[in-house]
């Protein structure tokens, strides 16, 4: 007897290829072999999918999206409805640990330069996934119809006001009102439950298809597909089933412990997760006196709050999600793995994230003087990264370098002296500090040491 | 039978053709979907002009209405108000009311208003639409000494005079917007409709 599939699953074969997708996409789909800590968050991202939709069907049972009864809804799930609390819960935690498994998940494409050559379409529909969870995030923090989730609409909606000419009537046929109303709540609603998770689905699909044609990167950044045996089998790659559905299952139950602390323990986690102000009904006549995004926004809100212009902080805020999607030809350095990158790249890495982190807890904050100048800095930064990715991608005459260094601390010092009274020089000027430290580090400093200098990468995975 | 050549290019014209027309087709099919977003006949009609009574206002004071979903906002200013408006000529990005979308005609003036003493406003902070607080005090501890009275948005900190003109160096690019209204009488105003010609 052969291995042949028998019965059911013989009948089934023939009519539709189960076993060629089971054996492509788990059994004979070859992982490298080194996935590491970092490796965990796209099969966690999809878990998270799953419990928000899952978790989401069951809240469209209970809720009402009706600006009259939308909050009493909610009210009513949370006490009246046999565990509705803990199906909310799920909903409003999923919501955040979807950012954090995926802020992570990005983290790593930049670690190990996962989104470089053959995997730009990869990224680039990663990154549109990030958009339109995004969305998704925005119209579902809507429905609760609380203070925040009013006065944050009608910030984000607004945004669009700021486009030249079109721009009013935009905004006022996104809300379908003059105002955000019971016909934003009903079409917020429409586009959080249907038309997004349906467009969601789509592109995680083309994602794991893109992902399964090209391969999964690794930490050393090593093509795998370059080494194979006398039957085509990556040398350094094993199944994906069993060893790395293995591997996630134990990440899962890593993140199912933390999840349900949350769930149970902590699920506003100090306003983190549910701001304060969304027990409040909404109100369109007070805002509260302090409005804040969720934490997942609050680096490119901070952004947009940097620029004292309602135009050009929208601009800034938009470029800064945008100038992500251009991240595979920004950075041409052909290493992939920060393993082998220059001391400078992994400094650049490190500002980055840090920026992030600054960022968001910048935008949580009232806007006073000292932390707007903050924003400005840190935006400054946040920028900076991308130019300096597109310096490291080759070695650069001193020349190049010094020349960058003036350029970039020349825009920055011009834009400080546009700006700039007596009230705000002395904080404007340490401000100035730090782009141009940075600078001089990243421009200047490589001169006098080998910090700049990238490592050689080995043949096979180590 | 003659057996005939395909021509490719007739083929290829019928093609490029019928997905033109069909694309074209299905493009403007969107239209009805788009449509039913915009603001619905019950939607502008609730958006109608709204009158208000101030004869019982008291000096100082500030009222809020809705008008299209709107705050609007009605303030009786003090004779000491308006006299700071006369006073405070400094820090302003569109003293004179030059941008013409941000109030009719009538109010492109020192108080931005018909009549100085009342001043009628969209409480809508230009900047991203946030409801900025009325602060008619002055030099509070958290605006700082330099504060003669005025609105103050907390959502991102702009700041704007007795007359809704925005200061430098603020998110906001613009006054707050006067919104169209005319004076029925002296104690009545209506909001929503420009004054009569005679009137203005």
């Amino acid at each position: 007897m052969s291995n042949k599939p028998q019965g059911l699953l013989s009948w089934i074969d023939a009519r539709f290829p189960l076993i060629k997708v089971w054996e492509e996409h788990f059994a004979k789909y070859y992982a490298p072999k080194n996935f590491n800590f970092w490796y965990f968050f796209g099969s966690l991202a999809l878990v998270v999918l799953v419990i928000q939709i899952f978790t989401g069907i069951f809240l469209t049972m209970h809720y009402k999206p009706d600006a009259n009864l939308a909050f009493a809804s909610i009210e009513y799930i949370m006490r009246d409805v046999e565990f509705g609390w803990l199906i909310r819960y799920m909903h409003s935690t999923g919501a955040s640990a979807f950012f954090i498994v995926i802020y992570l998940h990005m983290f790593r494409a930049l670690l190990y330069g996962s989104f470089k050559k053959p995997r730009e379409l990869l990224w680039l529909f990663g990154m549109v996934i990030y958009v339109a969870l995004m969305a998704e995030a925005f119209m579902g923090y809507l429905l609760p119809w609380g203070q925040m989730s009013y006065w944050g609409a009608q910030v984000i909606v607004n945004l669009f006001s700021t486009i030249p000419y079109v721009g009013e009537d935009l905004a006022i046929w996104i809300r379908g009102d003059f105002a955000v109303s019971d016909s934003t709540l009903t079409r917020f609603y429409a586009f959080h439950v249907a038309a997004v998770p349906l467009f969601l689905v789509f592109l995680v699909f083309l994602h794991i298809v893109s992902l399964h044609a090209v391969g999964s990167n690794n930490p050393d950044g090593i093509e795998i597909k370059e080494n194979k045996n006398a039957d085509g089998v990556p040398l350094d790659g094993i199944p994906f089933h069993p060893y790395y559905t293995v591997k996630d299952i134990v990440g899962l139950a890593v993140f199912l412990f933390f999840f349900s602390l949350v769930v149970f323990y902590m699920p506003e986690l100090g306003g983190y997760f549910i701001e304060h102000s969304n027990f409040i009904p909404a109100n369109p006549l007070v805002t509260p006196d302090h409005i804040a995004p969720l934490w997942y926004f609050t680096p490119f809100y901070s952004i947009l709050r940097a620029i004292p212009d309602t135009g050009g902080g929208a601009f800034a805020m938009l470029l800064s999600l945008g100038i992500l999607f251009f991240l595979p030809w920004i950075d041409q350095n052909p290493i992939k793995s920060i393993r082998y990158r220059s001391m400078l790249f992994k400094v650049n890495l490190f500002v980055f994230v840090l920026s992030f982190f600054v960022l968001g807890w910048l935008g949580m904050r009232a806007p006073v003087p000292v932390y707007s100048e903050m924003a400005l800095r840190f935006s400054e930064l946040y920028f900076l990264y991308f130019v300096i990715l597109w310096f490291l991608s080759k070695p650069r005459p001193r020349l190049i370098s010094y020349m960058y260094f003036i350029f970039l601390l020349g825009i920055i010092t011009l834009y400080d002296f546009m700006r700039v009274n007596e009230d705000t020089q002395v904080l404007v000027s340490i401000g100035w500090l730090l782009p141009f430290l940075f600078l001089a580090f990243m421009f200047l400093l490589p001169m006098f040491t080998n910090i700049n200098e990238d490592r050689i990468v080995p043949e096979r995975i180590t | 039978m003659v057996e005939k050549k395909v021509d490719k290019n007739r083929r290829k014209f019928l093609t490029n053709s019928v997905t033109f027309v069909g694309g074209a087709g299905a493009a403007i099919a969107m239209w009805p979907f788009l449509a039913s977003m915009k603001p619905s006949a019950r939607a502008r009609a609730a958006g109608g002009p709204v009158e208000v009574d101030i004869s019982k206002m008291e000096p100082g004071q500030k009222i809020d209405l809705i008008w299209r979903k709107k705050p609007i906002w009605i303030i009786r200013r003090t004779p000491e108000m308006v006299k700071s408006l006369e006073d405070n000529r400094v820090k302003f990005r569109d003293t004179n009311s030059d941008n013409e979308a941000q109030q009719p005609d009538f109010a492109k003036n020192r108080h931005r208003s018909m009549n100085s003493e009342y001043l009628v406003l969209e409480g809508i902070c230009t900047h991203l639409g946030c409801n900025p607080s009325y602060r008619p005090e002055i030099a509070p501890a958290d605006l700082g000494k330099d504060w003669s009275g005025g609105f103050f948005c907390a959502c991102h900190g702009s700041r704007f005079d007795l007359a809704g003109r925005v200061y430098r160096g603020v998110p906001a690019g613009a006054n707050l917007k006067v919104p169209p209204h005319k004076y029925l009488s002296a104690t009545r105003i209506v909001i929503g409709v420009m004054p009569d010609k005679e009137v203005a």
